[in-house]
């Protein structure tokens, strides 16, 4: 799925924020990115959703060599990716609705399978009564799942979301990880970053630890994520043809 | 709750961009501009045809007075160069005008002093030509025939006539293109203030997955919006003010002005001006959309 070698990042003539990183995430895996403040998780972040190219090394995305890829081929290798920023990256004069179509519309989507799909992931997500809600009008942990629901929309393959709990309550944060956890069971592969130790505790998934620009790996502590991912995954073709209705969270979960 | 389609306004809140208050207003000059500059063309195009067809296909001989000479009498030349003009190949009619009519042509520069029986006035004779005429030979065979005889085939009106339309048209145009090269260069300065301005929504957009064409396509349907609305506008004002020329036009006796009345493929014509202003809008901006997105990361 991602693979990184040796890749360094430096921002112009500055000293590199990233340093040496190489690690490799399998499809349908759920790790932590973990690290101080100023550690490099967003840079990281940022070159997992090709917003920036390395300075150096070699970054794999979904079996492409990212030296390689044209600037032409970037949308159709995004489309596959789901970003929960961490400050939402709403847009303020659309709907939770029209937010949350973006990449549906994108893709080209016909507008009336645009309007169903979104509407059945904003009351999947608690928000059913906001559709037309415009983000001022939300709460933060509303904008949060408004977020979180344009980001899985189009059923990406890779799910990043950089600090998602940071500006929720722990209590909202806990069911905001419930609902990657269920992603990705049905075989979507996470990456979350957050300093939140409590959620890193409560879930025990390997972790991607940043320290200074480097990396380095650290496994789940003993349930085995990995193996059951690998389970999962021979499940994710079935699991991807339905919408993720079976495990819909009601309401009550939300608010 | 019944589900509609609904399509957003816009992924990109341009129509609260300041650059979009004035783009619509100067649109609208540049459709009245533009409307006025090719009714102008046209009606002066109108004038001049006229003008052409009237004196085209037809020839005017003049017999001078030449009081004093051993020539004969005015009348018996004037009867002399009928009898020429009639049998000379190529000529249709040949009308002798009479007293009164010369005088009502002279009446502009002599006034009313051009019906002075005691002033010395040359014939008149109004040819009409139903193919071509040899003006050399009939030249010649007039002087013979009517001393003092003078033909006058308006080749130097003509001429100039077609010059002076032709000129016209050309300022016309000139104008047109000055209008679109402003247009251009508007729709240009608009689109990159928008891209300035939305830069963060824009790299969002492309975060997403969405494609140049996809931003482009944004920025189009505004500007074409705003172009179709502006253009509207300037056509109304056009059309009121050649309407109000018009009525004033057939309220003056003088008939030296010409006639200031669009025909209706004329009308359509200048119907075309928003239409072409949004065509040349869309144009401008998807190609200054995507140029500069190009140096985007």
């Amino acid at each position: 799925m991602i693979r990184f070698e040796n890749v360094g990042l430096r921002y112009g003539s500055e000293a590199e924020v990233l340093r040496d990183i190489s690690f490799t995430l399998q499809p349908g895996s759920f790790h932590f990115l973990t690290g101080a403040s100023g550690a490099g998780k967003s840079s990281l972040l940022k070159l997992m959703y090709l917003a920036h190219r390395p300075s150096r090394g070699l970054v794999t995305l979904f079996g492409r060599d990212m030296a390689l890829v044209t600037r032409r081929d970037l949308p159709e290798l995004r489309r596959q990716i789901g970003v929960v920023f961490q400050d939402f990256a709403l847009l303020d004069h659309l709907s939770a609705l029209d937010n949350v179509a973006l990449p549906l519309r994108m893709a080209g989507t016909p507008e009336t399978d645009v309007v169903a799909h979104c509407s059945e992931i904003l009351r999947w997500v608690g928000l059913g009564n906001h559709l037309h809600a415009k983000p001022s009008t939300l709460s933060g942990g509303q904008k949060q799942r408004v977020a979180i629901a344009r980001s899985v929309i189009n059923r990406p393959r890779l799910l990043l979301a950089d600090e998602p709990t940071g500006n929720v309550d722990d209590g909202i944060g806990m069911r905001l990880l419930y609902l990657f956890e269920e992603l990705y069971k049905l075989g979507t592969t996470v990456v979350i970053a957050t300093h939140n130790e409590a959620l890193i505790r409560r879930f025990d998934h390997p972790r991607l630890n940043l320290d200074s620009g480097r990396l380095m790996v650290l496994p789940a502590r003993g349930r085995g994520h990995e193996g059951r991912a690998q389970e999962t995954r021979a499940n994710v073709s079935r699991a991807n043809d339905s919408r993720p209705n079976d495990s819909r969270p009601t309401d009550s979960r939300w608010e | 709750m019944a589900l509609r389609p609904r399509r957003p306004r816009s992924d990109l809140p341009l129509a609260v961009d300041p650059s979009s208050r004035f783009l619509g207003w100067i649109t609208a000059l540049m459709a009245f501009l533009a409307a006025l500059a090719l009714a102008g063309a046209m009606l002066v195009s109108d004038m001049a045809q006229r003008w052409d067809s009237g004196l085209a296909g037809g020839l005017t001989v003049q017999i001078a007075p030449m009081p004093g000479a051993p020539v004969a009498p005015l009348d018996d030349r004037a009867e002399a160069a009928l009898t020429v003009l009639r049998s000379f190949p190529g000529i249709r009619s040949a009308t002798l005008l009479s007293g009164g009519e010369i005088a009502r042509l002279l009446e502009p520069w002599l006034g009313a002093g051009a019906a002075d029986p005691l002033l010395p006035m040359p014939r008149l004779i109004d040819v009409v030509t139903d193919g071509p005429v040899d003006a050399g030979a009939l030249r010649l065979r007039l002087g013979s025939a009517a001393p003092g005889a003078t033909l006058d085939d308006h080749a130097v009106w003509l001429a100039d006539l077609r010059s002076f339309a032709g000129a016209i048209r050309l300022a016309a145009l000139g104008v047109v293109v000055l209008i679109g090269a402003a247009a251009v260069m508007t729709v240009v300065f608009a689109v990159r203030t928008g891209l300035a301005i939305h830069r963060p929504v824009v790299e969002l957009l492309h975060l997403m997955g969405a494609t140049d064409r996809y931003v482009s396509r944004q920025f189009e349907r505004h500007v074409v919006a705003l172009s179709l609305r502006g253009g509207g506008i300037g056509l109304l004002l056009a059309g009121g003010m050649l309407y109000g020329l018009h009525r004033a036009s057939q309220g003056l006796r003088a008939s030296l002005l010409p006639d200031l009345t669009l025909v209706p493929w004329q009308w359509a014509v200048l119907l075309l001006v928003p239409g072409a202003l949004a065509l040349l809008a869309l144009v401008t901006a998807r190609w200054t959309v995507l140029r500069t997105l190009e140096s985007m990361p």
